[in-house]
């Protein structure tokens, strides 16, 4: 069966029934001193996994071949020395005609070129507001504050606005108002179109938010330049991570978050693997699979270890539909292959979750899906002492906050998956939200803004998250959602040690 | 709702028994007159998009997290609600030919199917149930909108397509 591939085989997409790939001019680059193909456009990861390249690194210990995991910024996988510089994440660095990429074997040597003397320049930014990440939350964050007159920066790891609704080629939920009907990557390319031709707001990509500073300072690490900032408000929206799982495989090449599989296929067009397993059957995974059908691969099963299907009916029904089985309780046992996922070994489990010895049952395939949720990306409210608490129907520990979303830091917002795991339509309400209430503070009461405000408060809590299906969010944040007084009272007993803005 | 009406939650599929307890199946005598909307979404998902693709207002809803409920007298089977529900949920049948139906399915594959071509009429769990020909497709934001003639006895079955390359 297939495993290893001979490099420059392609595994990009041509035709599709939903995406047309725009891709750029050819560049030529090199991996491993070999001379390679990309088009403009693509990251350096999407670029190798493209011409066949599966191993991005070999483990520091023990050697072992890793390839990609998450394709959007957030994990280690794809770490690889770029132009002499090691650690550098491929999956959001843009593939450059004659960029130099090698593999890093065991720990990365330090860099004897580029590095420091590659800094051009540091600048202090003037601004009212800065938002961190340029996701659905951020750029309606930044949307709503630029409305209003306010400066406003927004920062963005990746080269690309958008976030992860450039993925998505499903059509929205929801409702017309908010975008319903159009397809994720339709609204992301609306919302940074509209943030790209905004004066108010100034765009950094590939730009870092490193950490929070005494006195209210910001440091940003772009490409070549650091920017130093003291902004009047701060709103984070930086998304979440994909969670792994623990099982004998589980670093093979071939072995993917849904999400980063999503990114190949449908940002890149590039085809993640022939034959697929999923694990875990919440919106995600539903998702990705049927989406991994239309770009043209096979989908052998996905596996959920809980007695019902985790996401919603409609998405469970369309990959039925097509002859997807759901396997419920069931878990994946090992995944085995030599440098490459060659297949898996799922199992039954009991009412306890144990593996039914005999029930073991194994399925040739060259990709596995881990859908098994996400976990907030709070680190920035974590380093700059925010209170916070583990919730777990948020994903993970994240800070406590007002109903306007403001955190025990003054002056210092939250929006989006950060804030709990939801989805992408609540994103796009919280950053709305955060953005009014940083103009709110910021350019005094307005009543029009409040009138918005409340009206999208009411509609999040009181209508959108009445759904059942939304039950355990709606837990989640609710439970880290305090009054203003609770808040000063919160701040009494946690004195912040920075605050952004006049109080 | 008992257990029994919840088996979609660990199937993925939804029998007519359950779509008919939960109001979501039009009479048989509705069916019989022509093509009429059946909409498979019974959870309480936070959406409406389906109350405002209608033009003749046979789907209605108070909140945005009920269940759509279709008006079949108002309801002319056009199938604009198919092409445009997010959740690929809603399909047409239409029973009031004498020898076939015709069921209208959202489809989002390729190749894209085309008229009086035979496909693969595929039921809720995938099993081709046979093949039928195209008669009516037509496109909309990627999504196709394809009426296909089945066997009467497989109108309540036979909800998707697959166009073989």
């Amino acid at each position: 069966m297939p495993c290893t591939r001979n490099l420059l085989s392609d595994r990009r997409i041509w035709s599709h029934p939903i995406l047309t790939f725009k891709r750029g001019r050819k560049v030529k680059f090199f991996f491993e001193g070999r001379e390679v193909e990309a088009y403009e456009g693509e990251s350096i990861a999407a670029a190798l996994y493209a011409i066949g390249v599966d191993i991005f690194s070999y483990s520091i210990k023990l050697k072992r071949p890793r390839g990609a995991f998450c394709m959007i910024g957030k994990c280690s996988s794809c770490f690889m020395k770029v132009d002499g510089i090691p650690n550098t994440r491929t999956c959001i660095e843009p593939v450059r005609e004659g960029v130099k990429v090698e593999r890093q074997k065991g720990l990365a040597e330090i860099p004897t070129n580029g590095g420091e003397s590659d800094v051009e320049d540091e600048e202090v930014l003037e601004t009212d507001v800065l938002v961190i990440g340029g996701g659905p939350a951020g750029l309606s964050a930044a949307l709503a504050t630029a409305k209003y007159g306010l400066k406003t920066v927004i920062v963005n790891e990746h080269f690309k606005l958008g976030g992860q609704l450039l993925k998505q080629t499903h059509k929205f939920f929801g409702s017309k108002d908010l975008f319903g009907g159009l397809r994720g990557f339709q609204i992301g390319e609306e919302l940074s179109r509209k943030v790209m031709g905004n004066p108010n707001i100034k765009v950094l990509l590939q730009t870092v938010a490193y950490g929070i500073f005494r006195g209210g300072w910001v440091g940003l690490a772009g490409k070549n330049k650091l920017y130093r900032v003291k902004p009047k408000a701060v709103i984070v929206a930086s998304g979440a991570s994909e969670n792994f799982l623990t099982f004998p495989g589980n670093d093979l090449p071939g072995v993917m978050g849904a999400g980063g599989a999503q990114t190949l296929m449908n940002e890149y067009g590039i085809l993640p693997g022939d034959e697929v397993l999923t694990v875990g059957s919440g919106n995600v995974g539903l998702i990705v699979s049927y989406q991994l059908l239309q770009a043209g691969a096979k989908v052998k099963a996905i596996v959920e270890i809980l007695p019902e299907i985790g996401g919603w009916f409609v998405h469970a029904a369309k990959v039925r539909r097509y002859g997807i089985p759901i396997l419920t309780r069931h878990t994946l046992k090992a995944v085995w292959g030599r440098e490459r996922v060659e297949g898996a070994t799922i199992v039954q489990v009991d009412e306890k979750f144990r593996p039914i010895p005999g029930t073991e049952k194994d399925i040739e395939c060259d990709l596995v899906l881990i859908a098994v949720g996400l976990t907030p990306d709070t680190r920035l409210f974590a380093q700059a002492g925010a209170v916070m608490r583990w919730v777990p129907e948020a994903g993970g520990p994240v800070p406590l906050r007002t109903r306007y979303l403001e955190v025990s830091i003054p002056g210092m917002y939250i929006a989006g998956d950060a804030s709990g795991i939801e989805e992408a339509t609540t994103a796009m309400l919280e950053g709305e939200i955060a953005g009014l209430s940083v103009v709110t503070k910021l350019a005094g009461p307005k009543a029009e803004v409040i009138e918005r405000r409340e009206k999208l408060l009411k509609f999040l809590w009181d209508e959108y998250r009445a759904s059942p299906l939304m039950a355990r969010a709606k837990a989640g944040k609710e439970s880290v959602t305090v009054s203003e007084e609770e808040m000063e009272e919160i701040r009494k007993w946690n004195p912040p040690f920075v605050s952004f803005g006049v109080r | 709702m008992g257990e029994n009406t919840l088996n979609f939650r660990s199937t993925g599929i939804i029998g007519t028994e359950e779509l008919r307890k939960l109001g979501l199946l039009p009479p048989e005598e509705r069916l019989a007159k022509g093509p009429v909307a059946i909409v498979e979404c019974p959870e309480l998902i936070p959406c409406n998009i389906c109350v405002d693709a209608c033009h003749l207002k046979a789907i209605t809803m108070e909140k945005i997290i009920d269940i759509p409920k279709v008006d079949w007298e108002k309801c002319i089977g056009c199938g604009t609600c198919v092409a445009l529900c997010p959740g690929l949920a809603i399909f047409v049948v239409d029973l009031s030919k004498p020898d076939k139906a015709l069921v209208t399915v959202p489809h989002e594959f390729l190749p894209a199917p085309k008229v009086s071509e035979e496909v693969w009429l595929l039921g809720r769990d995938g099993r081709r149930l046979g093949k039928g020909r195209v008669v009516r497709a037509w496109e909309r934001n990627k999504t196709w909108v394809v009426t296909v003639e089945v066997p009467k006895e497989l109108a309540m079955e036979v909800r998707a397509i697959w166009v073989e390359k």
